[in-house]
């Protein structure tokens, strides 16, 4: 009775895991705009130190109108957030900025300290010495 | 006795206000060369100018928001 208990339970369980899995949302890559991840791809927009994508060198308009939308939508996020955990917009958006350049994906631009845009590589990206 | 106008009076010859139209002439001069000869000449740099705006956040508030951060890349991946 006890086993069956168990097993049921692990049963439930093992569903409840997969009804989650289905459900949550798939990684970041699937979510981007297939305009956006194609232009991070070819190097033509960067994850800059403040938290926002920058369009590198000249760009169409396309990619410039891409970059302005994102970044409206990025900042009344950290806005929020920033509320929630009692800091500033621009301490929010830093953070966050240190996270994004770490997760970008080697090919992709990134703003390094000196402000330069630098293509990562294989190893680690050049990083604010303040970023986790 | 009265004496006997023919004509009505006129303004004198002499203009006085000539000085001053001189002098402002002359200063006008003076400040189209001084125009002139002090351009000022800007080139626009090349590279964007960076503004260093984050030297306030400090590595603390940093590390504290950092497993926020990361929460808010998996909540909202399409802005990211």
């Amino acid at each position: 009775m006890a086993r069956n208990v168990t097993r049921t339970f692990g049963q439930a369980l093992l569903g409840g895991l997969l009804a989650i899995s289905l459900a949550l949302p798939s990684p970041a890559m699937a979510q981007r705009d297939p305009a956006y991840q194609e232009a991070r791809k070819a190097g033509q927009v960067g994850e800059k130190m403040d938290g926002y994508l920058g369009v590198v060198g000249s760009q169409p308009a396309s990619i410039q109108a891409l970059v302005a939308d994102l970044n409206i939508k990025r900042r009344a996020n950290y806005a929020e957030r920033a509320q929630g955990q009692r800091a500033t917009l621009q301490e929010y958006a830093f953070a966050q900025g240190c996270i994004l350049i770490s997760r970008t994906e080697p090919g992709e631009k990134y703003q390094a300290p000196d402000g330069s845009w630098q293509t990562r590589g294989a190893g680690a990206p050049q990083r604010d010495p303040r970023c986790p | 006795m009265r004496s006997a106008n023919l004509t009505k009076s006129v303004r004198t010859a002499h203009k006085p206000d000539m000085g001053k139209r001189r002098v402002t002439a002359g200063t006008m001069a003076i400040l189209g060369s001084a125009l002139a000869a002090g351009c000022i000449t800007v080139d626009a740099p090349n590279e964007p100018i960076v503004i260093e705006l984050n030297i306030n956040i400090t590595q603390e508030v940093i590390y504290r928001l950092a497993g926020d951060v990361r929460e808010n890349i998996d909540e909202n991946p399409e802005i990211f």
